[in-house]
């Protein structure tokens, strides 16, 4: 059966769109559906964007009043549901919010979901991938029952790339009433400040774990990805441990990077961490034991202490610098 | 102040893993509490010393012919705890685990309900998000604090930049991240009380869900598991004091350098 409708949560952005979202609009481009794409904040330049990459029809939830999206949105995707018909699928991003968004469609609409997606393919309907086991493994599955099929997707599943459309045409899809649900609100945004590039946009990743044994030695990956103007990243161990703001940390429950060079120092690599950062072109691992994972993935590996290592070079950096 | 603790006893995540001929995770093993829950165990504890009145208990699905997990919880503090145990639940997916614990936690009635923000075995990651639907109460996921003023809720919800400030009013439900607070190790006195606590052992039949559960519920099947491409290991050298400099020259032949 051919797919005819996929419909696509994109996450406003900084006046425009999320990468993630892009990628799931491009993606969605090779199934020959017609692509509608759901919004919020009722900025029009999204529409340009949504068009750009695929788009027809852009619904946009409008303003959320504070809301913390999850609600208001699934409210205003099942509203258009009942009011247009279902689509064959909603594609939504593993992000904080769409987590939230695929929750509650779920269970308003009473489908199941498919999360963590890292592949999906038509084979006579959609058929997912999903890395397990640290990904040594793939699983590969699909929906038996009816539609529609709420697909959640990993960041860096697919490649963003234009597909040079015409702006969208912008639907209202106001959220209807939530009733009890509807009572979470933001009252303050904070932002954590980042030097240098993003985490998941840089060439050059250095990443600490465990191995560097306490909080302040964290000052020595942030000197070299300082240094290889990369970004600083982290396992979730020392996120958890609080060493390291969560916005570091690569892996399952992290971000997926995938720089020209990774550099792991002092991560023993748990299938955690791996998932996160194994599509990097290279990988560079320091840890002092020989038999950590980590170097089973390493393209290069140095075994020894990253508190000798790293200092060594932070200076050869400098002195090339 | 009378909380619900979502908890899940999972085989021990430092073990090998494997799935078993239904494409279900082998879960014959020793079974532990999943440590991502014991941070919802602990931040429940600390809202209902500071409420000064009310309990926690803690609710899991799953099999209970290993409970150690669950004593574990009650150790620590909790109150009581009830666990929806039954062979026709294996291959129930995320929504008809959110469809069992809202079975269950509507008979509680408590004013919060706090979960880990995803197992760490599944990590579907939607079960908490689809019980406060299923339950008709507001949610904040990915708390890195949690604090109740009255009958309002405040959380620092984390974001990709930095968290944002959320309220809502209560009942609702908060998932909560690793390191919200620091778990207390259960005491003797609280192991030895923890065995005499209430431990309430449910079938699904008791639910009265139908055949929204187990395999048939979950309208999805695993059509393959393949093994994944896997990277091939590379160079690796002993640092003898030029692992640095050996590091440049691997930078330099891929032009990072």
């Amino acid at each position: 059966m051919a797919l005819s409708n996929i419909w696509i949560v994109t996450e406003p952005s900084n006046g425009s769109l999320t990468t993630t979202s892009l990628e799931l609009l491009s993606h969605a481009r090779s199934f020959g559906a017609n692509i509608s794409a759901i919004t919020w904040g009722g900025d029009a330049a999204l529409a340009v964007v949504a068009g750009e990459y695929g788009a027809t029809t852009l619904y946009d939830v409008g303003d959320l009043g504070g809301a913390l999206p999850g609600v208001p949105v699934a409210s205003a995707i099942a509203a258009l549901i009942a009011s247009v018909g279902a689509p064959d699928a909603v594609f939504i991003s593993t992000s904080y919010d769409g987590r939230d968004i695929a929750g509650r469609l779920s269970a308003r609409l009473d489908r199941p979901v498919l999360t963590n997606v890292t592949g999906l393919a038509d084979d006579g309907g959609l058929v997912t991938e999903h890395p397990i086991f640290g990904g040594t493994q793939t699983v590969k599955a699909r929906f038996t029952g009816e539609g529609p099929g709420i697909f959640v997707i990993r960041a860096k599943s697919f490649a963003a790339e234009a597909s040079g459309g015409g702006v969208a045409s912008v639907v209202a899809a106001p959220p209807g009433d939530v009733g009890s649900t509807g009572g979470a609100m933001i009252t303050a945004t904070h932002v954590e400040e980042r030097v240098g590039p993003k985490l998941e946009e840089a060439a050059v990743v250095v990443s600490g774990g465990r191995g560097l044994g306490e909080a302040d030695k964290y000052a020595l990956i942030e000197e070299t990805a300082n240094l290889l103007h990369g970004a600083a990243g982290a396992s979730r161990a020392i996120v958890d441990a609080g060493w390291v703001p969560y916005s570091h940390q690569v892996g399952q429950t992290g971000k997926t990077v995938k720089p020209t060079v990774y550099i792991a120092c002092g991560i023993s690599g748990a299938t955690q961490h791996m998932v996160g950062m194994k599509g990097s072109k290279n990988i560079v691992a320091i840890n002092k034991d020989p038999d950590a994972p980590i170097f089973q993935i390493a393209d290069f590996g140095i075994v020894g202490d990253v508190h000798k290592v790293l200092p060594a070079l932070i200076a050869a950096l400098k002195a090339r610098a | 102040m009378n909380i619900v603790v979502c908890v899940k006893q999972i085989p021990d995540p430092a073990a090998p893993q494997s799935l078993d001929a239904s494409h279900n995770l082998n879960r014959s093993g020793k079974l532990i509490l999943d440590e991502a829950d014991t941070y919802g165990v602990e931040m429940a504890l600390q809202l209902v010393d500071k409420a000064g009145a009310g309990e926690v208990t803690v609710v899991s699905m799953g099999s209970a012919a290993d409970v150690a997990g669950l004593r574990n919880a009650l150790a620590m503090g909790a109150a009581k705890a009830v666990i929806v145990s039954d062979d026709a639940l294996r291959g129930t997916d995320a929504l008809g685990t959110a469809k069992v614990l809202a079975a269950v936690i509507k008979r509680e009635s408590p004013d919060l309900v706090l979960t880990a923000t995803e197992s760490s075995d599944g990590y579907t990651g939607t079960t908490p998000v689809q019980l406060a639907e299923l339950l008709g109460l507001p949610s904040i996921t990915f708390a890195k604090s949690v604090s109740i003023d009255g009958t309002t809720l405040k959380v620092e919800r984390q974001t990709e930049s930095g968290y944002d400030e959320v309220t809502a009013p209560l009942p609702a439900l908060v998932t909560v991240t690793a390191g919200v607070v620091e778990p207390r190790y259960a005491s003797f006195k609280g192991i030895m009380a923890a065995k005499s606590k209430p431990l309430e052992v449910l079938s699904v039949a008791d639910l009265a869900l139908g055949d929204q559960t187990g395999a048939t519920g979950a309208r999805q099947e695993i059509t393959d598991v393949v093994t994944a491409e896997s990277r091939a290991s590379g160079e690796k050298y002993v640092d003898e004091g030029d692992g640095a400099q050996r590091i440049v020259g691997f930078l330099e032949s891929i032009k990072v350098l």
